[in-house]
């Protein structure tokens, strides 16, 4: 009885100094945020006119070719890409991305804002100040009907499936590397070299192999679909995931980076039956040999 | 030279040369450890496995560790991670036997306090254990630099710096530590030399020395009773094994340890695969980088008590430098447990909860460690800053008044 009483003092000391430490001291270094709007309600106003539109892909394929392909590539479509990444990326600061699946990995409301005014629904208007422009013109001028129409037919062109590292590659590896994704090959590097993309960015945008590590799925889901929202004044852009995409990066991320969590998950009650067997014995072992002695 | 005969077996051949059996005796079924004791006792053992744990992993972990600025976290997250089979499996045990041997070494170091298990003969036993204490922090502290993420060497930045205090030659000390101006390759370099080689060898003759300091005063028990301890082995020798106040350490003893064991390992391995993040910061899973310091800087959970004393004087006192009135009260932190059996004037040995005045000093000692403890990883902001400084001056406080508290008891007692 003494002794489950000191167990319990042990234990609660030690519980309260773990809550003081881990969840709570994270807690007030890291203050909650709302959590991830995959509707992006804050494009609703700029959408509105778009919104109740029905698309149409015959004249958004017309209106795609004719305003979009003289930088984007549409590789599925027989659009290749202008020029090769290192000579793009000098051209507008960073690689441009091809389109060909950006029907399925954005919200088609982000999508319509984005097209209007690409640096407001990103949130980097804080970097296009003092006569720097973001690399891809507005094109707010055009009526709705016809953003309507490029939506759509973005969206009729995109691939149904897509693998997590397909969607990583067209929606992240522009800018960020994930070098432990290909070590020895190097072929998960950023598409735009190191130079230009600081320059564009103002600094090198972190390789990404450790941060399912470093970051957690908890904090990627609110970063990753609003940047802002944890590290105000970033120059990194709100690229308007779909809710499914996003999953597929931080599965993508998690693949990379914590490679082994199957194992791990897989091994560890395993570990734990054998020791609880062992406990059982030591016990039973103990009641025999302290029986000669009380 | 003796005279050999003709041995019949291996292990006679053996005795003859080595004298095992009586060796045996010696250190397993004749050495003597009280009954009257509790699973707190067990912690011992507890502390010998969880070294044994992290040298093991450790000369896995050593075969594929790249000392290298530019090699380190690769060889650590990239090799030892995802490419070594079970690699993972053995960092993620050194780094959590790491920081679970600090929890153990505090369980073990405050029940000696609270048993009165420092003093009347039982000086070495402490000294030899709180200087294990010191060269486990070491360890420690070189170890965390090893993976070179953000926070090893944000953290060694900030340690490092700190001899810069030292009157006069603090500039040039910091440099001789670091073997550069900066925390760089060479800082690594060595710290990986004093983490795999200088301070496990040092540790494993302290725990050498630690065990013999128990041999002549013997271990304490939960009653404080003092005894003659040949007399009740003899008793135990000659049947009389219920009525003896001692058991052997083989296999009495160490049949308890190995329950207690038991039920670490379970709580151990249970944080290895599910809970680990706690013993291994997810900021030290960025790479090092010098151009961005990390929001906040904190110290491993095991050292944010005395790192809060060093912080807790934040503001300048009758002209002395807050930084240098911090370092002074660090020192103190650090030193001051090894001067506790002078600093109990009480002759006599007992447990806390039968000294009055000192059971209510160790449970005040006890909440203002986890007072420090938590708010040395609070950023030390408005109020957070004062609870940090009222901790700090209350820690020193404490080890103040502790002689004139045990005194007390004893003239209660009738002991002075």
């Amino acid at each position: 009885m003494r002794e489950l009483k000191i167990l319990a003092v042990v234990v609660v000391l030690t519980l309260i100094t773990y809550w003081g430490v881990e969840p709570y001291a994270h807690s007030v270094m890291h203050p909650h945020v709302a959590p991830a709007d995959f509707t992006f309600s804050d494009t609703k106003e700029d959408v509105a006119d778009v919104k109740g539109l029905q698309g149409n892909v015959a004249n958004g394929e017309v209106l795609v070719t004719s305003n979009c392909t003289a930088c984007h590539a549409i590789e599925s479509k027989g659009f290749p890409q202008v020029m090769d990444n290192a000579s793009s990326s000098a051209a507008y600061g960073v690689t441009p991305p091809d389109l060909g699946s950006a029907g399925k990995l954005y919200n088609a409301d982000y999508l319509a804002a984005f097209i209007k005014d690409p640096a407001k629904a990103s949130k980097t208007a804080h970097k296009f100040v003092d006569g720097k422009v973001h690399p891809m013109p507005q094109f707010n001028w055009m009526q709705p009907q016809e953003i309507a129409d490029m939506v759509a037919y973005l969206q009729s062109i995109a691939p149904k499936e897509m693998t997590n590292k397909e969607v990583f590659t067209d929606a992240c590896q522009r800018c960020h590397s994930i070098k432990y994704a290909d070590m020895k090959g190097g072929s998960m590097a950023a598409f735009t070299p190191n130079d230009n993309i600081k320059h564009y960015m103002g600094k090198l945008p972190p390789d990404l192999s450790q941060m399912i590590r470093s970051r957690g799925h908890h904090y990627l889901e609110t970063f990753v679909n609003d940047p802002q929202k944890l590290l105000e004044g970033t120059a990194m852009p709100r690229v308007g995931l779909t809710e499914e995409s996003q999953a597929q990066v931080v599965a993508y991320l998690e693949e990379v980076g914590d490679s082994k969590k199957a194992q791990r998950e897989e091994l560890g009650p395993k570990f734990l039956i054998y020791l609880v067997i062992f406990a059982i014995f030591a016990f039973l072992w103990k009641a025999s040999k302290w029986r000669e002695v009380h | 030279m003796a005279k050999f005969e003709k041995a019949n077996s291996v292990g006679e051949w053996l005795d003859q040369r080595l004298n095992l059996t009586t060796f045996n005796k010696v250190m397993m079924t004749e050495y003597w450890i009280p009954k009257d004791i509790n699973f707190l006792w067990a912690m011992g053992v507890l502390l010998a496995t969880t070294f044994g744990i992290l040298v093991i992993s450790g000369l896995f972990l050593m075969m594929y560790y790249k000392p290298d600025v530019n090699l380190a976290f690769d060889s650590v997250n990239y090799t030892i991670m995802q490419e070594v089979a079970f690699g993972w499996l053995f960092r993620h045990m050194h780094g959590v036997a790491a920081s679970v041997v600090f929890l153990i070494i505090y369980i073990h170091m405050f029940t000696g306090i609270y048993y009165g298990s420092y003093k009347q003969g039982r000086e070495m036993i402490w000294i030899s254990g709180m200087l294990l204490f010191m060269t486990f922090s070491a360890a420690g502290f070189s170890g965390y630099m090893l993976p070179w993420g953000q926070m090893s060497y944000w953290a060694a930045m900030v340690i490092t710096n700190l001899f810069g205090g030292v009157p006069v030659i603090g500039d040039a000390l910091v440099v001789w530590i670091r073997g550069d101006f900066n925390v760089a390759d060479a800082t690594l370099t060595r710290f990986f030399m004093l983490h795999v080689f200088l301070l496990p060898i040092t540790i494993m003759g302290i725990i050498g020395l630690h065990f013999y300091t128990l041999r002549i005063p013997h271990v304490n028990n939960q009653s404080s009773d003092e005894f003659d301890f040949d007399a009740e082995a003899e008793k135990y020798l000659s049947g009389n094994k219920k009525e003896s106040k001692v058991i052997p350490f083989w296999p009495i003893f160490i049949s308890k340890d190995l329950a207690v064991l038991g039920i670490f390992l379970i709580f151990y391995f249970y944080l290895v695969f599910f809970h680990y993040n706690f013993a291994m910061d997810p900021v030290n899973f960025d790479p090092a980088d010098n151009m961005v310091t990390p929001a906040h800087i904190y110290p491993e959970w095991y050292f944010l008590w005395s790192y809060e004393v060093l912080r807790g004087f934040f503001f300048d006192i009758a002209g002395f430098k807050a930084f240098d009135i911090g370092l002074i009260a660090f020192a103190f932190a650090n030193v001051i447990f090894l001067l506790l059996p002078w600093l109990d004037r009480d002759p006599k040995i007992l447990p806390a909860h039968k000294r009055p005045a000192f059971f209510v000093w160790f449970w005040l000692l006890m909440v203002d460690l986890i007072v420090l403890t938590v708010y040395g990883k609070l950023p030390p902001t408005g109020t957070n800053a004062w609870v940090g400084f009222f901790a700090a001056v209350s820690f020193i406080l404490l080890f103040i008044i502790l002689p004139i508290i045990s005194k007390i008891d004893a003239k209660k007692r009738g002991s002075l």
